[in-house]
């Protein structure tokens, strides 16, 4: 009986140590060490970059001399104040597409929690067997670089002179710029009732805009007010048109009876620059079987945009808009240096639609707007 | 509301007893100091109540009282007030508007397109020194200096403190200052008569190394006036490779922009919601 209890004791201390190991996960790590799998190899990588232990994502890689290893930081940690620059790897799914025996292709499905919202990323990464452990062998960045150059631009901008504190008080200010919505849509959806359209800056001067609604039942009381956020290009440069969506959740067509419409513009001062091609577009089906809108993006101009706002407008065949989508590029877009952007479009909507237009909206450091 | 109180209380009691009296001047000016007699004797208190404020002293009545020029500056009605040992007198006097000397311009809209008949209102609001609004007739001097022209005056009269004059804009964009002056007063604002929208937008197109250059001819509105730099017009191409769009300013009266094209090409040009000529290029 005296030695029963210590013997007892033990016991169920290492029952417990054991236990606890495999309820931190510790099983899964040794196993992922040893990376026996191709999705392990992958696994291990992302759970590395999620730590943000990038020197040991890199250490890992099966072609980590011909990989630069600040370009593969810059692949998750972004750069030039990019989207990535404010956001964080949240989690990973990962699955295999095809495996053989010394070589296998695996997809990740990368969704990073920003500073806009969450924003995902799909990549396909080939994994190669070393010895008995699979590596991810990482793409080599062939992408362009611009040679040093001076890029003239004619600067455009315009400045506002409000009325100081000096003014006299009957000193009025200069007059808000005249903004039209020219076209308004409201669309049920599952989950939601949606408001898009078009707004147009009518004036010579730029405007910041904010496009409001509010929703009214039969009895012509307020039922629901919302504006339209980020999926509107908010600074409008003269005869500008900027498409717009405002989300109305749990809301069915039924119970509204009267739109109001409010359209808001400001003064600003504002830059004509960067001007950013938006070339390539295409809607088409993306690797997941999703319909997406797809193309690039170029910057004309000689300033870097750190983080390109896309937004796009779809019309059907009478030219009315039915959908508006938008998306955030997690690359800031360098000097002349193509970048891709893919924004969602619902399915059902995505046959219906005969034609598009892409807007591109940008956020900047050294912004002079 | 104190002031209030206080000013029914003293009216109170200045209709229960009538002793001493206080005779101010039936009118004067503005920001002008007056001197108000009294007869009586012994120590009184003073009170003047005016449309901003209310004031109270120990005067000697039978003496003179000055008021100074800062307790007269709001224009309207006010009550002085002396109450002595023998009872309260009182008397109400006006204070005039001082000559007209400040200008309040209300000038708009601040945009406006070329041809607009009486497409501009100009509201001129005439204060003394003290932003009373003078309500005597005076006149106002208006006057338009378009860019690079010679000026234009006319005067109007302002009644009830107000002058008004509608323009219509010019044929020729730019901008004009708009004036009105009376006294020291002389403001001025700056109104922009800027082109309509966009008349016969037409695009060419020209190689440039790879890419085609497509530019638009000067962008001018009906009126033959150039649309502001800085307007939007929208590109549009269509080749095999798929759309390309670019939101492209117009700097120096055209708008350009360098478009890699694959084969055959379709463009199009729009501004707000004018468009423009079609294009095949390449093939």
């Amino acid at each position: 009986m005296k030695r029963g209890l210590p013997i007892f004791i033990v016991v169920v201390t290492a029952v417990l140590m054991v236990m606890a190991w495999f309820q931190s996960g510790g099983a899964e790590r040794r196993e992922m060490r040893s990376a026996n799998a191709p999705d392990q190899a992958v696994r291990l990588m992302l759970s590395q970059i999620q730590a943000r232990n990038f020197d040991a994502a890199y250490a890992r890689l099966a072609n980590k001399g011909d990989v630069d290893r600040n370009s593969f930081v810059r692949e998750f940690a972004g750069s030039y104040g990019s989207l990535l620059t404010y956001a964080s790897l949240e989690n990973y799914e990962v699955w295999g597409l095809h495996s053989g025996d010394q070589e296998a292709t695996v997809r990740a499905k990368l969704h990073y929690s920003t500073a806009v919202g969450p924003l995902d990323d799909v990549r396909d990464l080939k994994v190669e067997k070393a010895g008995d452990t699979w590596k991810v062998s990482w793409p080599v960045n062939t992408g362009q670089r611009l040679p040093p150059q001076v890029i003239p631009v004619n600067y455009l901008r315009w400045d506002v002179i409000q009325r100081g504190s000096g003014d006299d008080w009957g000193v009025q200010n200069v007059d808000s710029p005249q903004v039209r919505i020219i076209s308004m849509n409201a669309i049920q959806r599952p989950d939601s009732v949606v408001l898009v359209g078009e707004v147009v800056n009518e004036d010579s001067v730029p405007a910041y805009v904010n496009v409001g609604a509010t929703l009214l039942d039969a009895r012509e009381s307020e039922i629901a007010q919302e504006s339209s956020f980020d999926k509107i290009a908010h600074t409008l440069l003269p005869k500008q048109v900027t498409p717009y969506r405002i989300d109305f959740p749990n809301m069915r067509l039924e119970q509204i009876k009267k739109v109001r419409m409010d359209v808001k513009a400001l003064l600003v001062a504002a830059s004509a620059d960067p001007v950013i091609e938006v070339n390539q577009q295409k809607v088409e089906t993306d690797p997941l079987g999703k319909k997406i809108l797809s193309g690039q993006l170029l910057n004309q101009s000689g300033q870097i945009v750190n983080i390109p706002h896309v937004i796009a407008a779809y019309y059907d065949s009478n030219g009315k808009v039915i959908w508006v989508s938008d998306g955030y590029v997690a690359q800031a877009l360098l000097p002349q240096i193509p970048v891709p952007f893919a924004v969602d479009v619902p399915p059902d909507i995505a046959k219906n639609v005969q034609t598009y237009r892409v807007l591109v909206n940008h956020y900047d450091n050294n912004s002079q707007t | 509301m104190r002031t209030l109180s206080s000013f029914a209380i003293l009216l109170c009691a200045v209709l229960a007893a009538q002793g001493s009296e206080i005779r101010p001047p039936a009118q004067t000016t503005a920001g002008t100091a007056i001197t108000i007699p009294t007869s009586g004797s012994g120590d009184a208190d003073f009170y003047l109540v005016g449309p901003a404020g209310a004031s109270k002293r120990k005067v000697q009545a039978g003496s003179d009282i000055s008021v100074e020029s800062d307790q007269l500056e709001h224009a309207g009605r006010y009550v002085a007030i002396l109450c002595a040992s023998d009872g309260c007198a009182s008397s109400s006097f006006f204070v005039n508007a001082a000559a007209a000397n400040r200008l309040s311009l209300l000038v708009h809209p601040s945009r406006v397109p070329v041809g607009s008949a009486n497409g501009i209102s100009t509201v001129a609001f005439v204060f003394d020194n003290f932003h009373n609004l003078v309500l005597k007739t005076e006149p106002v001097k208006f006057s338009v200096l378009p860019k690079g022209g010679s000026e234009v005056s006319a005067d109007r009269e302002a009644k009830d403190g107000v002058a008004w004059v509608r323009l219509t804009s010019a044929k020729k964009e730019g901008p004009t200052k708009l004036g009105a002056a009376i006294g020291h007063a002389n403001e001025v604002r700056l109104v922009q008569q800027v082109a309509a929208d966009a008349c016969n937008l037409r695009i060419k197109a020209s190689r440039v190394k790879n890419n085609y250059l497509i530019e638009t001819d000067p962008v001018r509105d009906c009126s033959g006036n150039s649309v502001p730099d800085g307007t939007v017009v929208s590109f549009t191409m269509i080749d095999a490779e798929g759309k390309t769009t670019v939101d492209v300013p117009i700097k120096r009266g055209v708008a350009k922009i360098e478009m890699p094209i694959k084969g055959r090409a379709r463009v199009t040009v729009a501004s707000g919601v004018v468009t423009g000529n079609e294009l095949e290029v390449g093939g």
